[in-house]
């Protein structure tokens, strides 16, 4: 099935009928998606939602009619274009690859060969299937990128793909997947891994590609705030099922499932207003500075923080926020200024400090699935802080071990003998909280601990975060990008930038007007679930710019690039 | 006390066939190595025979150079040879893992010290290196293990390190010293466990090497030392067999051979394991 005329706008290009996919494993067979049903017109983006493992990445990659390795159709049909793409073989669906359906995956900087360089791979598929010569694929490329924003885009496709950002490499994946002009985009996930400012160039850069050459797309994401941008009709999945498939308004305003309305809540956590004010201050960063080899990471970096409060460390990636954390545990010393804890100066690195010190500060990391071992189950991880910190041993440990379990809702009975590795991500961030608090912690910092996580995950954490700080009065440094979080749980807010504190107070004078320009950008880049804000943003952005009207975007793009790209 | 005796059976169960017919192999040479006095029909040095007799019926593989029955002598190598090769790599791993792990753990100029004196004991070739070592201290079973333990924990050193070095930056052992626990632990508790299965793959691998090297060390007349029997020794003593078109010099050299390969069968799955370990 070679390209065709180009059909009627607004025809099916993708019908998919009681899709089931299975995957073979070692205790047998698993469902991945049970009975879908799912239809995309030309020209329209389709968004499909949900949490892992509900199967929208198999869904997406079965419009392609690609499955992963040991995964397999097993009933219903997927047309594409009038043909049933099940039955095809491989080879034949290889001359569609690329050329009529093309893929953007999640992580662009794992998509692209770091040896070649970036017009070379964006054109490899036009050039390869002899849809047009060299120099033409290049022109076009060039194009795209132009129409991508990305800077210099004559001279941009010479780099490699390590000499560009984040935000421009995914960009670039996604000028590479239309170089073709596919009749079907599929993006997975294509922004989760960007800051919410760098999201914004991308989202708008994929919404104006699309546009532009009325392609048809799949956008697959956990995010309903970015999808209602994108979409022009949402599917809600879960557990291999289509629950909810309607326009975007329909969906945001009226959602019908419970499980969208759930999604539709997720920033809603509520919360007891205020901590203690005028508490005990446990921890003081003062007048920090810090270097890696050459370059300043942290430029004079002082706040404090209170006991059972939150203090909530804001910025991009870049902006220090964990080196921050790095220097309080002593994992990297400053080069100028002290941390105190309760008005002691606490040695710089972590291999000076007592063990009690070191108990004192507990880390919570950003990915639960390094941060555990996976050989060690749940009892060793946890009664290991027990034995090493308190000489806890037999009953006594086991007793305590059950009883962190309870706290972070998960059966011991269940759960004792588990090893980490079999745990899902939810429950691996909550059994790295309860190994920090097994210590017995003054500070907890917890370094972008729901970012790895689905939001409803990440709503079920910070609620039981925010439950265990009440109860054990610990205070929290909590680093992360997302400002819904903060809003959430946060007393003190510190904004970064580029190593240095740009703002920093109590959330209520932070996050109320006038901003800081900075905190302004941060603020307004969080999506919200209303299917016209990135026009709006885009376009109040816009209008503050002085000039034309090209000069007024590109200015505008000149603003986000400042803020998002020091790496 | 169960569940470890029954999980060779498990192992065994979860392999492929190559894998199994390797294990299959070497549980025989095990078996054999073993109750080697049971099973010879003759002792390991007593003369017997003429010299280079045939093969007959009571002497199965016919006599060596100076009489001595061939078959009895394969079978008694088999313990020595084997015997001397695993404790060699054994005592080699607990070297080079000891220092690789060290290496990686510590970092900065305990790793670069490390290293460089690894890399300049590398630098030396083996083969003239081991002559020149049992030249001075003379070839005794003691010093032979010894001196091939420790060339080959140089080789050890280099793949423990590396492969120590992937699990140290994980965010785990960095809570582990942050935690303030101590090399030992960090070692044995959170790095070991997650480069045992490679580390088992290149153990296979280093047996066979140490196995070929010790056979060829013999065969040099610097390995073990006669009357004591080695395959690689009968290869050299007999080697003149081979101009009168006799392959019995070739059956020892066929035994090396077999185990190399059933002991790579087994390393081979192992490796394939290991790495679709990551894959979950």
């Amino acid at each position: 099935m070679r390209r065709r005329d180009q059909g009627q706008p607004g025809s099916v290009l993708i019908d998919i009928k009681g899709l089931v996919v299975k995957a073979a494993t070692e205790e047998g067979t698993t469902t991945i998606l049970n009975g879908v049903d799912l239809t995309v017109h030309r020209g329209e983006v389709v968004g499909l939602i949900g949490e892992s493992g509900a199967g929208k990445s198999t869904l997406g990659l079965a419009c392609m009619g690609f499955t992963r390795g040991g995964v397999r159709f097993t009933a219903g049909s997927i047309h594409f274009d009038g043909v049933d793409i099940t039955r095809l073989q491989e080879k034949e669906l290889r001359e569609n690859w690329g050329t009529r359906v093309a893929y953007v995956a999640q992580s662009a900087a794992a998509a692209f060969n770091p040896a070649w360089r970036l017009l070379l791979q964006t054109t490899e598929t036009a050039v390869d299937q002899h849809i047009m010569t060299r120099f033409d694929a290049r022109a076009k490329a060039v194009d795209l990128y132009r129409t991508m924003r990305l800077p210099a885009p004559e001279r941009i496709g010479e780099r490699f793909p390590h000499q560009v950002s984040g935000g421009q490499l995914q960009r670039a994946m996604v000028a590479m997947g239309m170089v073709c002009q596919p009749d079907l985009l599929i993006f997975d996930e294509p922004t989760t891994a960007l800051d919410v400012t760098t999201q914004i160039e991308v989202l708008a850069a994929i919404r104006e590609v699309v546009q532009r050459y009325n392609t048809a797309a799949v956008y697959v994401t956990h995010d309903l705030a970015v999808v209602a941008q994108m979409a022009h009709r949402i599917a809600v999945m879960r557990h291999g099922q289509v629950v909810e498939f309607a326009d975007t308004r329909k969906l945001l305003s009226s959602p019908e499932h419970p499980y969208t309305r759930e999604l539709l809540n997720v920033t809603n956590i509520p919360r007891e207003p205020g901590g203690e004010t005028g508490a005990e201050v446990v921890l003081t960063i003062k007048n920090v500075n810090a270097q890696y080899g050459a370059q300043k990471v942290l430029d004079d970096v002082s706040f404090n923080v209170r006991r059972g409060e939150t203090v909530a460390l804001v910025g991009e990636s870049g902006s220090g926020k964990s080196t921050t954390a790095r220097v309080i545990t002593g994992l990297l010393a400053p080069t100028d200024g002290e941390v105190l804890f309760k008005a002691l100066a606490l040695p710089a690195s972590y291999r000076n400090r007592t063990r009690d010190l070191l108990r004192q500060i507990q880390l919570v990391s950003q990915m639960p699935d390094t941060a555990l071992n996976p050989r060690h189950t749940v009892r060793q991880v946890l009664s290991r802080p027990l034995k090493f910190y308190f000489g806890m041993t037999g009953a006594k440990c086991l007793d305590r071990v059950e009883e962190l379990l309870r706290m972070i809702e998960m059966d011991p009975e269940t759960f004792l003998d588990r090893r980490s590795s079999e745990l899902s991500g939810g429950q691996k961030q909550r059994l790295c909280i309860a190994r920090a608090l097994a210590a017995n912690p003054s500070v907890l910092i917890c370094d972008e601990v729901t970012s790895a996580l689905d939001r409803l995950v990440a709503k079920e954490i910070l609620q039981l975060l925010l439950k265990l700080q009440q109860q054990l009065k610990v205070a929290m440094i909590f680093i992360t990008h997302d400002l819904e979080v903060v809003r959430a749980i946060a007393h003190d807010v510190v904004v970064m930038k580029t190593g240095r504190v740009v703002e920093a107070g109590p959330i209520e004078k932070v996050f109320a007007p006038p901003h800081d320009p900075y905190t302004e950008l941060l603020l307004s880049s969080v999506p919200q679930m209303d299917p016209d804000w990135l026009s709006e943003l885009l376009g109040r952005r816009a209008a503050k710019a002085p000039d034309g009207d090209v000069a007024q975007r590109s200015n505008v793009y000149a603003l986000l690039q400042r803020g998002t790209s020091p790496s | 006390m169960k569940k470890i005796l029954a999980a060779p059976f498990r192992l065994l169960a979860a392999m492929d066939w190559p894998a199994r017919i390797g294990a299959l192999i070497v549980l025989i040479y095990v078996i054999v190595a073993v109750f080697a006095p049971l099973l010879a029909p003759f002792g390991e040095a007593e003369v017997v025979g003429s010299q280079y007799d045939p093969w007959t019926s009571v002497h199965l593989l016919g006599t060596d150079n100076i009489g001595r029955d061939m078959l009895s002598r394969v079978i008694y190598g088999a313990r020595n040879t084997i015997a001397i090769a695993i404790i060699a790599t054994i005592l080699a791993f607990l070297v080079g893992c000891s220092f690789g792990f060290t290496a990686a753990v510590i970092g900065g100029k305990v790793d670069v010290v490390i290293s460089r004196v690894n890399d300049l004991f590398m630098a030396i070739p083996l083969l003239i290196f081991a002559l020149m070592l049992l030249t001075v201290f003379g070839s005794s079973i003691a010093v032979l293990i010894i001196i091939i333990a420790l060339l080959e924990s140089t080789r050890v050193y280099r793949v423990a390190r590396a492969l120590a070095m992937n699990v140290v930056v994980a965010d785990f052992v960095e809570q582990a010293k942050l935690r303030g626990e101590g090399l030992w632990w960090i070692a044995t508790r959170e790095i070991l466990p997650n480069t045992i299965p490679p580390l088992t793959a290149e153990f296979g691998l280093r047996f066979c090497f140490v196995f070929l090297f010790i056979s060829a060390m013999s065969f040099l007349g610097l390995g073990i030392q006669p009357p004591t029997a080695d395959w690689g020794a009968m290869v050299r003593d007999n080697a003149t067999l081979i101009g009168f078109g006799d392959i019995t010099p070739l059956i020892p050299a066929g035994a090396i051979a077999v185990l190399t390969v059933a002991v790579n069968l087994v390393v081979d799955w192992f490796l394939h394991r290991a790495s679709g370990l990551k894959e979950v």
